[in-house]
């Protein structure tokens, strides 16, 4: 299409018929590395990415740990001017690397095709809390005239959308969406919509998050929602066990290629797994805590699935939600159990937040890459640190590593403070 | 401070905040032609400028400052008046 398109000759025609959405590609900025191979080499062994703070000096915080990036340096891993990365917040910078991974592996570089039917749509719990806290600490120590020009541009919850449309010549849809933890998944499953309604044939979407800052630490601590296991870390992320006792804090980006299926095929992609259904609702219970009783989430798995046009029974696994707090497990497992009823049981169902710590809004999209792979390697990744499941968790949450088994398609679920719950179903090419 | 050492430092300025190398910058270019800066450039250049040099440039004076010959001989002024 003409970049000055007009409606009489250019509009698109809109479609009667639903089109397939194929995942081209996919990336990560982890703990657990920052590329999908390794990534799911560290999670199917079972390994934990939570640590003690290094970026600042947590001592006087009730909470001293983290799952935090230790190892990334964007002038190092993107091709992009350091003037251009200096605009950008760690939680853009994040998004950058993963969406630049991701679209290479998908094979599209930004001169080829046309750049007015590729679009993206990532998003963010809480946008660039770096920026705000060092312009913030500017303006009361130095006053307004130094706080920066460029802090608007930066912590803007749509700014990683911003610059990879900027930066990777996408000119279709360039959205954000910010639905708290539910964030990555609500955009994995807005921009599957796009492309199923023919809106746009490529979509880099997914979530990014770098929430570990004092202000992000000491809100999430103040709120009791955080486990305060500072002399053990890598054992603080527990979902499901019987001493849950809150989440931990994680940071990164989880990014996906989605492109229409016809679209890969013609261009000879490898085409990694389908997304085939997206249901999302709202609890309109309470802004923090779960609905105990999982309605809401439990009728957005039911719409994902149904979106799907699938039985519950043809769901293998799960990727739950799963925060590791006492209240959230135990609704979600009271939630599948309504959904699948007797086939909750046979389930497989993990959280990667048990390795990853908590990845707010880009929580979805680095799950959604656990999903791919548990589709592509045929294998559920594991819960680490679950010895003994909690009251009312009675449900098969694959233990400590991965387990091989025939997987055809997953649900991955995701839910916000707001009431927010998205969820989608994938399936295996 | 001498001239020579002003322009140096304005030239190091401005080599690491538009990402140009110090041997494409001279007192001749112009920040939005030659360097491509775009207008939050310049502000973020004014406040390296008043951090580094200890003057303040009002707002009003940022379009009389259109080459990095302009900002040297801006900032020599403003330190002699000073």
């Amino acid at each position: 299409m003409s970049e000055n398109a007009s409606v009489s000759s250019d509009r698109v025609t809109r479609s009667t018929e639903l089109r397939r959405v194929a995942v081209t590609g996919g990336s990560v900025v982890s703990t657990l590395g920052h590329s999908r191979q390794e990534f799911w080499e560290r999670c199917a062994a079972g390994k934990s990415g939570v640590t003690r703070i290094g970026r600042f000096v947590p001592d006087e915080f009730k909470v001293h740990f983290a799952g935090e990036v230790k190892d990334f340096d964007a002038a190092a891993m993107v091709d992009v001017p350091e003037k251009e990365l200096r605009r950008m917040d760690r939680f853009v910078q994040f998004a950058v690397v993963a969406a630049d991974r991701a679209l290479k592996e998908a094979g599209l570089d930004k001169d080829s095709g046309d750049p007015t039917r590729r679009g993206v749509l990532v998003g963010s719990g809480i946008g660039g809390l770096h920026e705000i806290e060092e312009q913030h600490r500017t303006l009361f120590e130095r006053g307004p005239r130094r706080v920066s020009p460029f802090m608007i541009p930066k912590l803007m919850v749509n700014a990683a959308s911003g610059n990879i449309s900027y930066l990777f010549n996408l000119k279709g849809p360039n959205s954000a969406v910010a639905t708290a933890c539910a964030s990555a998944t609500n955009a994995i499953g807005d921009a599957f919509r796009l492309i199923q309604h023919g809106q746009a044939d490529v979509m880099v979407t997914g979530g990014s998050e770098a929430g570990i800052t004092p202000m992000g630490v000491s809100g999430f601590a103040r709120m009791n929602a955080l486990s305060n296991r500072n002399d053990a870390p890598a054992l603080a992320s527990r979902p499901f066990d019987k001493d849950r006792d809150g989440f931990v804090l994680g940071e990164g980006a989880g990014i996906l290629v989605l492109e229409d299926w016809d679209h890969a095929m013609n261009r000879g992609a490898e085409i990694l797994g389908e997304v085939l259904g997206y249901g999302m609702s709202s609890d309109a219970y309470h802004m923090t805590a779960p609905d105990p009783e999982g309605r809401g989430a439990g009728r957005a798995m039911t719409f994902a699935i149904q979106d799907a046009g699938l039985n519950v029974d043809d769901i293998q696994y799960v990727n739950a939600h799963g925060t590791s707090t006492p209240l959230g497990d135990k609704a979600e497992t009271a939630a599948i159990k309504n959904v699948f009823g007797d086939h909750a049981y046979k389930l497989a169902v993990s959280s990667t937040k048990s390795q990853l710590g908590h990845l707010l809004g880009a929580s979805g999209g680095v799950e959604t890459i656990a999903c791919l792979m548990a589709l592509t390697e045929q294998a559920a990744p594991p819960t680490i640190n679950l010895d003994e499941p909690g009251e009312g968790c009675d449900l098969d949450y694959v233990p400590h590593e991965a387990r091989p088994m025939k997987i055809d398609a997953v649900l991955n679920n995701s839910f916000g403070f707001g009431g927010h719950n998205a969820c989608l179903v994938l399936g295996k090419v | 401070m001498a001239a020579e050492a002003t322009e140096e430092k304005v030239i190091q300025i401005v080599s690491d905040q538009l990402g140009v190398p110090v041997e494409e910058v001279s007192r001749e270019s112009k920040f939005v032609d030659d360097l491509k800066a775009d207008s939050l450039d310049l502000v973020e250049l004014g406040m390296e400028f008043e951090d580094t040099f200890d003057i303040t440039i009002p707002d009003e004076d940022y379009e009389k400052i259109q080459t990095v010959g302009d900002a040297v001989d801006y900032i020599e002024q403003r330190q002699a008046e000073a």
